[in-house]
Formats: structure tokens, C-alpha cells, sequence
């Protein structure tokens, strides 16, 4: 730590300074935030133990960093500046890796990322989940040591912010932001300039800005990688936006759910305010401003802008109607500026490349690039940065490497669990906010999961619905009451009991229910049905009238079946059947399904290895 | 009207106030748009969550809800589609897929809106296969019902304890479908805060949160509505008294028209028992050999025609005493007083004022030349600051303490609370100035020091409207904060910091009670609050000014109205000559210009003999007065008491002859508020056997006393009363029936007075009065080392004659305590709830203790509503030299722990 940059110049000499030091030095850089969960801190304590051992410490080291994206190849490690990516490590390949590949300079290919049945790929650069990216705003996730402030400052941390609040005027900054065509990335997709330029133009003092990182969408997690991995980039953010607003202090409302970005995040909060980039006089230009966390309880509609101010007030968190829109009376009634992680992590971006250039990314009326959330039945799951526009397919197919187990697409949900479900004839679809919604989907936060053939989208809908419904805050009667009674249709449906009548009424429902509800996640909320009725009615039909699911996802119209001409009775099935509904399997006798007992869990479907047991 | 909005709705051109809602001018307008979470009537936010109200806005993305969106010149609005149609069909479906049809036992049917919407689009079931889940309802105290499946969850119950009532106890809870209303509270009522106000009933829509006591009793159509005003505290509040076969069922607010917005507090609410009460007097009462028998109104209206004439006769009229009440109406007080004047020619009447605000009547008369509330309770809106000295607001005023609060909560004003016990309104406060009993010209002459000596004086103010300044700064030079604080125990630090608040407030209001009023010094105490106010220029303005407030319903109309010993209506002074003609040539009577006695002067004037008769009109001073023991030896003492009651209390237990009157819902009149607000008193049911009206039953007497006085209702003794009292000349009943007025309302075409002293005193410059600080009379000392204090708690009134015998309020605080700080009870070795002895040089009582910081170390309070523990038994008749009030705030008295009897 060096003494308080007091100016502009201060900061940039503290940066020449922190990068004279001495190069050459090998890093290798494990996700330590999001592989945490497959053992990550133990990959990084072999490293270091092997480290030491050999005494290389000096040549060696190990950085705890965020994800690096590709999460399908936890723990992944990063070998620079080889750029090296490999992919699935264990505690015990540390050893290998230090001598062969750091020391030796040898590829170890058994921990390559191979695509299919393709040579395995060394470098982080050519495999294909990177190459077909544009990772703007998550440049530096997995790169940057996330505790170290030194580390955030020598690859350019506060380096724009510090040349906004001693170059630009406020009006300027909002100007600048209104060019690039950003819009918030939070889901709704509003031009983050204009609503800068309200809660500036704004009376009332102080003014708030807040950073909502209350993640709710479950699969989606971009948010929660950049706090992890890249705190820094989302402090610069707001305080660029800040200046811009005039506010003078800032909250971060983040789930308690994500504990290492509340630690990261607070201990670059600490980090900033002691290096005087946050607080009293930001850098000598006279401004002031802090930041504050306020962490939510993990209810879903708190991503919701008002429910989430009720909630940083101490009240329960449920939406109210707006106007007053926040930026004329929000938190405590004073103007308030709500912006999402992703949205703040790409203020940096935008004045670091300047305006003009940022708005030469993405489409006509969306700008920038946009993180997806890739699950589900494809290859490479994890963090996705794309320009806006690009392809559905080349995200699912050419970055995600395609669907596995050589099964057919179906569709895609985009938007989390209230976004659509988008059939394969809209695979070509160049994403940004306008096309999607043209679609019946939403931008959402970026969740995009994707379903094989196997997937039954009436259980989609009623999967999804029945997440929305229990996460309902429970204010207004179509969101309370009218997702609960679409629920009690769908799961009819599951069963085969219901009618085509009810299947109309689901649909009078879902459009009362997206026109009435009081906010967002109401009028969302019917998304995955309408969208899976507008593209898949025919598997709706089949549950209504034939008493069938085509899928065979929904068990009370699914049963299993053994052809007793291609069974071996090898009796892998039968081990595999949790309520020992097989008998036989054994001795050339072939296996037989009670179906009294099977509750079509699908273990003996995986398990044969000829294809014997049929879904009827 | 210039700035008026119009728009157009459904095609028809509206015009409206820029601050209305859609809703608002749509119904205005006669346009009706289905509303079940919101009602506009009721001053809550809407929460907007039925969707019913929603509504077409040209040029907007989406439908908007009408309750909460508001309106702006050219809208054009739709509220008929087709699109909204089918959306309010599904939410009234939505909402009956989860109600049960049990429209024909509900008590609600009739008022319900959710039955009402069902009905206007013609709904007969839901399309929904689901069954609705029915629940009992619970009952959690003796008053609030709350039947779950009932309930809609429009939330209004919550917005209204949150946000109106400043309670926040009722809640959602859960999420989705499985949202609930917590009700019953999951905690005690005490750690809940539920104050049982029961706003929550007249707001909910559906009648899921009901009234217990009103189960079966009648439904909406079967009750008749009569409103009038509330008998308890000097609020105020239009009360709509619902009645069936002769009975009060129930009582609601009335969001149209009133001081209160529709809100009422738990005794105007469920405190009405006791006029349905068995025990209620209905007949009159002569006692023979010792006993009270019934008779005849002939019989016993002779009897005390007789009696008085005789005494009259024998030891001159000033042997003869009147006591009118602060619970009758202004046309009662007036015949009342005009009685003893003009047919027993005697000044010797007085009332309950005299226990409670004497010293307001005579100290702001002094300062300022009327001894009234100078501003109105809605400046609780608009003031910047607002000052509370020794008055539990929330307790006392209710509905004036959620006003409060909400200032200091929505608005975040700040609020000063100077009061010696950790009373409600401290949690709100930025500064508790828990100043010791009795020290209050100390303190406040301490404030004035800062704010003279940091020069936030207003000299303007000074220089123009008042005189006396010079000598009120030189008075006020020697108490420095530092010294203030040796005398008053609060911190030199929050004094200075009370001053600049207050000082540099734009609209600072000073509010107090009893606190300042029952003292020694009250007359003191309350120049003292005329001179801050006047230093700093915080009157004669919205917003601002010197509140006292009256405690009883018609405390102030009694005053006005001159049951007071030495003015006439209007505080015409008895002892001037002008005003002596006008009166005897009004009355056509000699009348005596020799001011008469007050409450206490009277007991002692009976108690040495020379007062021999006293004639009681609804007061009970046998609980009411301090040091009773003495009172009772006094009433004793004396040849002949009447007492005109609707009960049997304390003080008729030692009455010759008891008149049986009618209680407030069983007569017309009119009750003057705290502000000076007249307001129409209706009657609702008839009087119980032979009770009368107190006014008819005070002119009978004089008839037969040889005093014509006779009219033909309560509106022709307003019409005498306007002739004769010129703040009151403009009020008619006719005005009355369609409004309130504040007086001064001195002709028929001014609009009444919402605050006093505009551009010029009533007395033409303000007066500094420089005062001293006095101790009290009574400190305590080694035998008697606590400092007692007597007042009241929110669920009683007064001597509880009406709110013992209200079941819902007995029930909820069925005995007194002694409040007792736990150092003094960790001292005495008393547990919470236990029965100790409180004593003082004057008498004893038993009472159970409730431990509690509420009060400091080494003092006590008890409230005075309890005749099991009457605290009057142990206060002080040390009386203010001016105003004559006792010191019922300060007194020495002990404590000791009575022992477990061990067989």
C-alpha cells in the first residue's frame, strides 16, 4: 500500500509502480469463487504446498482468482502468460502440472478441453467456448486476484474513473453514456443514460444510487461472478454513475446467499475507502461518496427495483406501484438510481473505450455485449460474453459446444424462469432485447438453458410456474392468487386430467396475468407457458387428449418397459432401481418392470447399455 | 379553481384538483370504477395490488392503476374496454376461487365490495376447480375477529396500522399464495404495540377483521347511522354510531367528514357499553332514612326546588354551589351556569376545567387574551417542529399522538418530548428532556436563555407584537443551561440543542397536557410557554403556536360557555359592569358581579360550613379531586347535594337527591374540541326509563324555583347563546349540519378560526410574563422519598364511569398499577405484578407494581381512573394562587411491599 493518491497523476504513478516490479514469473490462476464447490481451494493449496516444497517461489505463483467461465471444466486453471487452460483439476495433478508443464513446458493433454471427440485444445485462445466471446466486461474475472486492489489497479482498475471525475462534467458523463446506447442489463433493458438523466435532473437531497445484486434467477449468475471475481470493476462503475447523479452515497443490495462476493465486495469496499477512492474527495476532485452493502434474504421479487427499496429500508420487500418512479422519490424518498452489477461493470467499459467505439458493439438498439448463463443440455455450461446480436445457434452450438449425448435441440428458455421457450425454427435469432421479446421470451438477466428432446416442455411450464408462484410476494390477486391457480392446471396436465377447456382458461389466465399483475415478476411470470402453448401446443394436446407425454419427462403418463428380445439380463438395471420394481435381469432371464412399484425415475433407461428399457 | 386539471374519462370531459388520482376525479365525476384494495375515502397510500381499478391511459405502454396514478391536463382515459372488462371478470374470479360463498351468514353481506363487484359483472362462481380453504376465525384480544378465508389480502388493515396509526403491527407475512395478514399478532399485545384502535375493521373491505361484539347483532341494512361526536378525550372525532332496536351494536368512523379522517382510538371505538349499560339511572333517586329510594320527578324536582330555595333563603345564594360538567354539551353548561347565575344569583360555578386546564385559561389569557389552543390538529401536517411537554400524547390524544408521530416518522420533523417518564412519543423524539416533576419554568426559562444569548430570537416578532421583553430577558439571564440542568436533571447539551432546534424551526409548535397544566406553578408553567413561543415568533401562524390539550369532550365548550366562577359566555368577566347589564338585561335577572368559588374552594368552603348545597351536573369529584378524603368530609358536611348522573358513582353515594340524566348518544347538542371546533352531538337512541336530558331537567328546577327558562330544543339555546357570546355568534345548527367551525365565528358568514392571533393578540400586544422557577409544594424527604405522579392510560377516561364499564376496555386493563422503576423495586424487594403499599400524608392505597423504565428512579405514577386504588386518595390539594388548580403532578409518597400473609 502506498500513501493516498491524492490526484489523477497520484494514481497513475501508483500503477507504474506496482507494475515495475519484476517479470517473467509464471501465475497460474484458479477459480477460486465459482469451483470452489469441486475443491478449488484445495487445487490452490497443492500448488502452493508444491510450490514451497520445490522452492519456487519466486517464480511461481498462485492466484486465487474468479471464474474463468467455462464452469463445465471445474476446477479450471489458467497458466500464464503460456495461457494455458486446463480443465477438471484435482489437488493431486498439482504436483504433474508444476513439473511437467511449468517447469517442463509440457502440455498434459488428459486435462486439455477436448470438444466431442476433437484433439484436445491447450490454449485458453483456441478453444472454441473463448474464441467466439468478446469478454469486455468480464476481462479481467478470472485474471485479477480479486482481494488485491494492487492487483485491480495494475490491470486498470479506477484508471477511468479517475479521468471521468477530473476531465468530464456530470452532464457530459450522462451525455457520453446516453452515446453508447447502454441499456440495463437487469433484465428490462432501459437506456441507463436516461434514467441517469432523471434522477439528476431529480429535486431532492441526498440522492442514491444502488447497485442491485439481489441474483434471483436461479441458473444465471454473472452477477455474482463479476462481484466475485472482479469487485473493483462494479465499484468504479457506481462511481462514475454517482458523479454523474450527484449522489452521494451508494448501496450494494446483494443476496446473503452469495457470501464470497459479500466478502470480496466488502473488502474492496475497505481497500477503496482506505486508498481514498471512495469516500471524502475521490482522488482531489472533490467528490464525495461511499458505498454501503445491504445484504437481502433471498427473495426473488427483491430484484424487483421498489420491492428491493422497501427491503434496503427495513420493510418487507414488495413492489409498489410506480410513478413515483425511484429516480424522482426511492430510497427514504429521496431520487434514487437502481442499476444491476452487469449494467455498473459496463460503465468502466464505456468510457474506457469511449462512447462512439462502445456503441460500435451489438445491434441497433442494443449496445455493448451481454453475458449469458449457459445450462442445461449442452456441452459447455458456464459464463458467456457475446456482442449483442449474435446468433442463438453460435452460442449454443459453436460456444457451447453443441447438445450432449448426440440428442436433438428442442428450445431454449431465455430470461430465467419467467423468460420463454424458444423452439429450434429460432435458432438463428440475433439476441438483444428487442428480438427476444419479439419471440415471447425476455432478455431477463441473461439466463439461457437449454432442452434436448427429452425435455417435456408442459413440465417446463410447469416447473418454471411453479418456481414464480412461490416466489410471488403475494400482493396483487392476478400474480398471488392467478400463478397459483395456472400452477394447479399445469400439474393437471402433468397427469393427463386436464381439459381442453382448462388448457384455454391457462391461457386467458397467463395473458390476464401478464397485462394486470403490479410489477415485473407478475407480468413475466406467464412467459413460459404462453411460449411453450405458442410453439409446443401439440405436446399440450397430447397430455390433453391422449393422456400422453411425447417426452416422457412426466411420469404419471410415462411407464418403462423392458423388450425382452434385446435384453441380456446383464442386471444393471436392476441394481440401479431405487424401489427394486425389477425383477429378473439375472440368468438370461430378462429383467421385468412392476410398474405398481416404478416410480419412472429413468436410472435403468441410463444404465442399459443396449437400449433395452422403452419409455411407452 | 384556475388551477384545476381536466382530462377526459370514458369520453366525457372531468375536471379535477392536480393532486386527485384518476379514481378520484373518476368517481367525483359519477364514473365508477371497481376499487377493493383501495378506497379512496380512507387517507391510506394505495398499494394498488387488486388490479380492479385499472384503467387505459392514451399514450401509455401499459394499463395503469387508477387509485394510484394521478391526473394531468388533457388524459384521456378508458375505463371500459373490453381488455379491462375481462380483467376485472378474472381478478373477482381469482379472488372467489379463494373466499367462501357463505354470503348468507355473513355478517358483511350487504356492505361487502368484493360481494358488490360479484354482483355488478355478474359472477355467480369461478371457473377454478379449487376449493377455497375454510378457516375459523381467531380471536386474539376481547375486541378484533379475524376470519382468514375471509380475507382478500388488500392489505388496506396494513396500511393502515403502518402507516396512518404509526402501530405497525399488523403485517403479510409468507410468500405467494400462502401470504398471510398477521393476525393475531404472533406476540403478547404488549410486545406488539397493538393499541386495539380497531381502524383495521372500519377499512377492511370484506369483514374478515370484525368487531367480536358485533357478531349477529344486525346487518349493514338492518342498522341505522347516526353521527355525532365522541364522549371521551377533547379530540374530537366524529363517531358513526350504528344502531339496532334501541342499542348501540357498533361504532365506526367517518372518513368524509370530521377532525380524525375516519381513525378512531380504542375507547371511541369500543367504549360505548356503558350507555346500554344495566346499571344505568333511571329514575329519581331521594334518599330516605339514609338509603336512596326511588321517586317520582315531581317528587324529587320539589324536593330540591324546596331545599334551595330554602337555603337561598336562610344563608344567601352564596351558601349555594353548582359543578357543571366537561361531559355535557355547550347548551347544558350554558342553562347550567345561567341557572346559578340568574335563578340561585350566584357565581359560585365551576367545573372539571378547573382540575385539568385552569391554569391554560388563565395563563394564555394573560399572554396572549384567550386562553384557548391557538392553532388547529391538521397543522400537524404542515409544522416544522413540533415541542410535546409533559403531555403523553399517544395515550391521552390519540388520534392528535399518531398525528404526531407521523410528522416525526413520514416527514422526519423534529420532535422534542420533555416529559419525566419514557412516555410513548420518546421513541420518535430526537431529543427526551426527562426533566424531574415540577422543574418545568426552569427548563424552558433555560431554552430562552440559548436561544436570546445565541441570538435566534425573532426581534421582528419582539419589536411588533409584544411587550414585556425587557424584563423577561433579564429574568431568564441567570438560567444558564448548566444551572437548568442542577434543577431539572436534564443535560445542559440537550437543552441548548432542544433550543436551536425549536428556535430554528420556520413552524414550531409547542404541544402540552396536564404535565405543565397540574402544578403549583401551572400558570407559571404555562407563560412560560406563551413567552418561547413569542420569543421565537411561533404563533399566530399555521403550523406553529401554544397547544394545550383539552382532555375532555367538551372541556373547552364548557369554559366558553362559562361554567367557570368569574366570566360569562365568551369570557365576558364577571366583574365588570358592561358586561353585568348586558347579562341581567339578557336574563332578566339581578346578577351577582362578585366571582364566585372554584372546585377546591368549594370543598373547603363546605368543609368549614358556610357553602351548604351544591348541585352536581355530571361530575364525580369524589374520584376526580385530589385528597378525596378530604372532599368526602366536605360533600358530608353539607345540608343538601344533588347530583345529576347517568350512573350511580362515588359522589352520589353521599348525594340527597339524584337526577337521572341522559348519556351522549341519547341527545342532540353540541361539544366544543380542543381546537375550538363546535361540532354537531346527535341523538341516536332514547334515553333509558325516566332519564332526562340534563338541560331540560336544570330549566324544570328553575320553573319551579320561580326562574322561567324554557325552549323548544338544543338549537334555540345555541341561537340564545350566539345572541349573547360574540365568538359563537355565527354558529347555527343549520351551519353545523353541514360543517364545523372553529371558533372566533363571530357573525354567520365567517368561516371560523383555525388558528388564533393572525396579525394581532385578542388582547392586542402579547405580553412576556418573566417568571421565576418555584419548587413544588411537596418534595419528597426521608419518610416519604418518592415523587408521585398521577395521570391517565390510553384504554380509560377520567373515573372510568363510562370505560370500567365498557367490557372491551375493562377487559384489556381490568386494574391499576403503580408504574415503579426496577432499581426502586430491586431496592424494595417487589417483584412485577405484586401488591404494595403507596402512602402519602393524606391517605393510602393497595396497587399492584408493574416494573418499568418508564419512570425514573424514586418516582411513581399512578392513573386515576381506578376506584380498587383511587390515586386520588394520596395527591395534594396544594393549589396555583391564580388558577387554583391542585398539584395532582407532584406529591412525596412511599412505597412499601406488603408481605405474603403466612398462616
Amino acid at each position: 500500500m502506498t500513501k493516498q493518491p491524492k490526484s489523477i497523476e497520484d494514481l497513475k504513478s501508483w500503477r507504474e509502480r506496482l507494475m515495475s516490479k519484476p517479470a517473467g514469473e509464471t501465475v497460474v490462476r484458479v477459480c477460486s469463487t465459482g469451483c470452489r464447490a469441486l475443491g478449488a481451494l484445495d487445487v490452490c493449496q497443492a500448488f502452493e504446498d508444491e510450490i514451497e516444497k520445490l522452492k519456487l517461489g519466486k517464480k511461481v505463483r498462485v492466484i486465487r482468482a474468479g471464474c474463468h467461465g467455462l464452469c463445465a471444466g471445474a476446477v479450471a486453471v489458467v497458466i500464464d502468460p503460456a495461457g494455458i487452460f486446463y480443465q477438471k483439476v484435482k489437488p493431486e495433478d498439482a504436483e504433474e502440472i508444476i513439473a511437467k508443464t511449468i517447469l517442463g513446458g509440457e502440455i498434459i493433454s488428459r486435462l486439455c478441453y477436448a470438444q466431442q471427440k476433437d484433439a484436445p485444445i491447450s490454449l485458453k485462445k483456441d478453444i472454441p467456448f473463448y474464441k467466439h466471446q468478446q469478454r469486455l466486461v468480464l476481462r479481467n474475472c478470472g485474471v485479477v486476484d480479486p482481494t488485491s486492489l494492487e492487483d485491480a489497479i495494475i490491470n486498470g482498475a479506477y484508471q477511468t474513473a479517475a479521468d471521468v471525475l477530473c476531465n468530464k462534467k456530470p452532464d457530459v458523463v450522462i451525455k457520453d453514456c446516453l452515446t453508447s446506447g447502454l441499456r440495463g442489463r437487469g433484465g428490462a433493458g432501459f437506456p441507463v443514460g436516461r434514467k441517469w438523466q432523471f434522477a439528476r435532473a431529480s429535486k431532492g437531497q441526498p440522492k442514491y444510487i444502488i447497485c442491485n445484486a439481489d441474483e434471483g434467477d436461479p441458473g444465471a449468475f454473472m452477477d455474482r461472478a463479476l462481484l466475485e471475481g472482479d469487485p473493483h470493476l462494479v465499484l468504479e462503475g457506481m462511481i462514475i454513475g454517482a458523479y454523474a447523479i450527484g449522489a452521494s452515497k451508494g448501496y450494494i443490495y446483494v443476496r446473503a446467499e452469495y457470501p464470497i462476493a459479500i466478502e470480496h465486495t466488502e473488502l474492496a469496499l475497505v481497500q477503496t475507502r482506505k486508498a481514498g477512492i471512495l469516500g471524502r474527495n475521490i482522488l482531489g476532485s472533490g467528490f464525495d461518496f461511499d458505498i454501503e452493502i445491504r445484504k437481502g434474504a433471498g427473495a426473488f421479487v427483491c430484484g424487483e427495483e421498489t420491492a428491493l427499496i422497501a427491503s434496503i429500508e427495513g420493510k418487507r420487500g414488495m413492489p409498489r406501484p410506480r410513478p413515483p418512479f425511484p429516480a424522482a422519490s426511492g430510497l427514504f424518498g429521496k431520487p434514487t438510481n437502481i442499476n444491476n452489477v452487469e449494467t455498473w461493470a459496463n460503465i468502466p467499459r464505456v468510457f474506457e473505450l469511449g462512447a462512439e467505439k462502445y456503441a460500435e458493439i451489438g445491434t441497433d438498439g442494443s449496445k455493448g455485449t451481454k453475458i449469458f448463463a449457459l445450462a442445461g443440455k449442452v456441452q459447455n455450461t458456464g459464463l458467456v460474453e457475446v456482442p449483442m446480436g449474435t446468433k442463438l445457434r453460435k452460442i449454443i452450438f459453436d460456444i457451447g459446444g453443441g447438445i450432449p449425448d448426440g440428442k436433438e435441440f428442442k428450445a431454449a428458455q431465455i430470461g430465467g424462469p419467467s423468460g420463454g421457450c424458444v423452439p429450434a425454427e429460432h435458432l438463428d435469432i440475433e439476441l438483444d432485447y428487442d428480438s427476444v421479446q419479439k419471440i415471447g421470451a425476455i432478455m431477463g438477466s441473461g439466463g439461457l438453458i437449454v432442452m434436448d428432446e427429452s425435455t417435456c416442455m408442459v413440465e417446463i411450464a410447469r416447473f418454471f410456474t411453479d418456481f414464480v408462484q412461490e416466489e410471488s410476494c403475494g400482493k396483487c390477486v392476478p400474480c398471488r392468487i392467478g400463478t397459483r391457480r395456472m400452477l394447479e392446471i399445469l400439474t393437471a396436465l402433468t397427469k393427463g386430467t386436464a381439459s381442453q377447456e382448462q388448457v384455454e382458461l391457462l391461457c386467458e389466465l397467463g395473458e390476464m396475468i401478464r397485462t394486470s399483475s403490479l410489477c415485473g415478476l407478475g407480468q413475466t411470470a406467464p412467459n413460459p407457458v404462453l411460449s411453450t402453448v405458442r410453439y409446443f401446443r401439440d405436446e399440450y394436446d397430447a397430455h390433453v387428449n391422449d393422456q400422453k407425454c411425447p417426452a416422457g419427462e412426466c411420469t404419471a403418463l410415462t411407464s418403462l418397459h423392458v423388450d425382452e428380445e434385446i435384453c441380456r439380463a446383464c442386471g444393471k438395471c436392476v441394481k440401479v432401481c431405487p424401489t427394486d420394481a425389477i425383477t429378473g435381469g439375472v440368468k438370461k432371464e430378462p429383467a421385468q418392470i412392476d410398474q405398481e412399484k416404478c416410480i419412472v425415475c429413468g436410472n435403468c433407461v441410463t444404465a442399459c447399455k443396449f437400449d433395452a428399457v422403452i419409455k411407452k | 379553481m384556475a388551477d384545476q386539471v381536466k382530462l377526459t374519462i370514458d369520453d366525457v370531459e372531468v375536471t379535477a384538483q392536480p393532486s386527485a388520482t384518476i379514481l378520484e376525479a373518476a368517481l367525483a365525476s359519477g364514473i365508477e370504477i371497481p376499487h377493493l384494495c383501495h378506497d379512496p375515502k380512507w387517507k391510506i397510500d394505495p398499494s394498488s395490488s387488486c388490479r380492479l381499478c385499472l384503467v387505459q391511459v392514451d399514450g401509455a405502454k401499459s394499463l395503469v392503476t387508477s387509485c394510484s396514478q394521478k391526473v394531468s391536463n388533457g388524459l384521456v382515459v378508458r375505463t371500459n374496454t373490453d381488455e379491462i372488462r375481462d380483467i376485472r371478470r378474472l381478478v373477482i374470479e381469482l379472488l372467489l376461487s379463494d373466499h367462501p360463498s357463505d354470503c348468507l351468514t355473513c355478517d358483511t353481506a350487504g356492505k361487502c365490495s368484493l360481494q358488490q363487484y360479484a354482483y355488478d359483472l355478474g359472477i355467480e362462481e369461478s371457473r377454478f376447480t379449487s376449493q377455497p380453504v375454510k378457516s375459523e376465525p381467531v380471536q386474539d384480544g376481547p375486541a378484533i375477529v379475524y376470519d382468514k378465508s375471509k380475507c382478500i389480502l388488500c392489505g388496506r388493515c396494513v396500511e393502515v396500522c403502518h402507516n396512518y396509526q404509526v402501530c405497525g403491527v399488523i403485517d403479510f407475512y409468507g410468500r405467494g399464495f400462502d401470504t398471510k395478514i398477521s393476525l393475531p399478532p404472533t406476540q403478547t399485545r404488549e410486545q406488539s404495540g397493538c393499541e386495539e384502535c380497531g381502524n383495521c375493521i372500519d377499512v377492511c373491505p370484506t369483514g374478515a377483521i370484525d368487531f367480536a361484539g358485533a357478531e349477529g347483532l344486525g346487518r349493514s341494512w338492518e342498522l341505522e347511522t347516526t353521527p355525532t361526536i365522541c364522549p371521551y378525550c377533547g379530540c374530537g372525532c366524529t363517531l358513526m354510531l350504528k344502531t339496532h332496536k334501541g342499542k348501540i351494536v357498533q361504532v365506526a368512523g367517518d372518513p368524509k367528514f370530521g377532525v380524525c379522517d375516519g381513525m378512531l382510538c380504542v375507547k371511541g371505538r369500543f367504549g360505548f357499553d356503558f350507555v346500554n349499560h344495566e346499571e344505568r339511572l333511571t329514575q329519581p333517586l331521594i334518599r330516605k332514612k339514609g338509603k336512596l329510594a326511588s321517586a317520582s320527578w315531581d317528587e324529587a324536582l320539589d324536593l330540591v326546588a324546596k331545599k334551595l330555595i330554602r337555603i337561598k333563603k336562610d344563608f344567601g345564594p352564596n351558601a349555594i354551589a353548582g359543578l357543571a360538567s366537561a361531559k355535557c354539551t355547550n347548551e347544558e353548561n350554558y342553562i347550567l351556569q345561567k341557572f346559578m347565575r340568574a335563578c340561585i344569583g350566584t357565581n359560585n360555578v365551576d367545573h372539571c376545567a378547573r382540575l385539568c386546564h385552569a391554569s391554560t385559561v388563565a395563563g394564555l389569557a394573560r399572554a396572549f387574551g384567550s386562553g384557548a389552543m391557538t392553532n388547529s390538529m391538521e397543522d400537524f401536517e404542515i409544522t416544522d417542529c413540533v415541542f410535546v411537554i409533559g403531555s403523553n400524547t399517544t395515550e391521552c390524544h390519540p388520534i392528535i399522538g399518531s398525528a404526531i408521530k407521523r410528522a416525526a416518522r413520514d416527514r422526519k420533523i423534529p420532535l422534542i418530548v420533555a416529559d419525566p417518564r419514557e412516555i410513548e412519543l420518546t421513541e420518535y423524539s430526537e431529543i427526551h428532556m426527562q426533566q424531574k416533576g415540577g422543574t418545568d419554568v426552569a427548563l424552558i426559562n433555560a431554552m430562552m436563555n440559548v436561544i436570546i444569548s445565541e441570538g435566534l430570537v425573532d426581534k421582528k416578532f419582539i419589536a411588533h407584537r409584544t411587550e414585556g421583553y425587557e424584563e423577561l430577558r433579564k429574568t431568564v439571564e441567570p438560567y444558564t443551561p448548566e444551572l437548568a440542568e442542577k434543577i431539572t436533571g436534564v443535560t445542559a447539551e440537550d437543552i441548548v440543542q432542544s433550543a436551536r432546534i425549536y428556535a430554528k424551526a420556520d413552524a414550531a409548535s409547542i404541544v402540552y397536557s396536564m404535565g405543565i397544566t397540574q402544578h403549583t406553578t401551572g400558570t407559571d408553567n404555562v407563560l412560560s410557554l406563551a413567552n418561547l413561543a413569542m420569543l421565537t415568533g411561533n404563533i399566530g401562524k399555521p403550523g406553529a403556536g401554544v397547544n394545550p390539550l383539552r382532555g375532555q369532550n367538551n372541556v373547552q365548550g364548557a369554559c366558553d360557555l362559562a361554567a367557570l366562577p368569574n366570566v360569562y359566555p365568551g369570557y365576558q368577566k364577571v366583574d365588570d359592569p358592561g358586561n353585568n347589564e348586558k347579562f341581567q338585561n339578557a336574563w332578566s335577572a339581578q346578577l351577582s358581579d362578585k366571582i364566585g368559588l372554584t372546585i377546591i374552594e368549594m370543598i373547603n368552603a363546605a368543609a368549614e360550613g358556610s357553602l351548604k348545597a351544591v348541585y352536581i351536573m355530571g361530575e364525580n369529584p369524589m374520584l376526580s379531586d385530589p385528597d378525596i378524603n378530604h372532599v368526602e368530609e366536605a360533600l358530608k358536611n353539607l345540608d343538601f347535594l344533588v347530583v345529576q348522573d347517568i350512573f350511580l358513582t362515588e359522589t352520589t353515594q353521599l348525594a340527597d337527591v339524584v337526577l337521572p340524566a341522559v348519556s351522549f348518544a341519547e341527545k342532540d347538542g353540541t361539544f366544543t374540541n380542543t381546537e375550538r371546533r363546535v361540532q354537531r352531538v346527535r341523538k341516536a337512541i332514547d334515553a333509558p326509563g325516566q332519564a332526562r336530558v340534563d338541560w331540560q331537567i336544570t330549566c324544570e328546577l328553575a320553573r319551579r324555583m320561580g326562574y322561567e327558562m324554557s325552549y323548544e330544543s338544543a338549537s334555540a339555546i345555541q341561537d340564545e347563546i350566539a345572541s349573547l357570546t360574540p365568538s359563537y355568534g355565527g354558529i347555527t345548527y343549520n351551519r353545523l349540519e353541514k360543517s364545523t367551525l372553529q371558533w372566533p365565528c363571530p357573525s354567520s358568514d365567517h368561516p371560523g378560526t383555525p388558528y388564533l392571533h393572525k396579525d394581532k393578540f385578542a388582547r392586542g400586544k402579547g405580553k412576556f410574563h418573566a417568571v421565576e422557577f418555584l419548587p413544588p409544594k411537596e418534595l419528597p424527604d426521608k419518610e416519604y422519598p418518592f415523587v408521585l405522579s398521577t395521570g391517565r392510560i390510553l384504554q380509560h377516561f377520567h373515573t372510568g364511569t363510562m370505560t370500567r364499564r365498557a367490557e372491551v376496555l375493562d377487559e384489556l386493563v381490568p386494574q391499576g398499577v403503580v408504574e415503579l422503576n426496577p432499581d426502586d423495586a430491586t431496592e424494595l424487594g417487589v417483584s412485577d405484578g405484586q401488591m404494595v403499599k403507596v402512602s402519602t400524608r393524606r391517605g393510602q392505597i393497595k396497587i399492584a407494581t408493574r416494573v418499568t423504565s418508564r419512570v425514573a428512579p424514586q418516582t411513581l405514577f399512578i392513573a386515576f381512573h381506578y376506584r380498587e386504588a383511587p390515586a386520588n386518595r394520596l395527591t395534594i390539594a396544594a393549589l396555583d394562587p391564580i388558577a387554583k388548580i391542585p398539584e395532582f403532578k407532584v406529591c412525596a409518597a412511599k412505597v412499601e411491599s406488603i408481605k405474603p400473609q403466612i398462616n
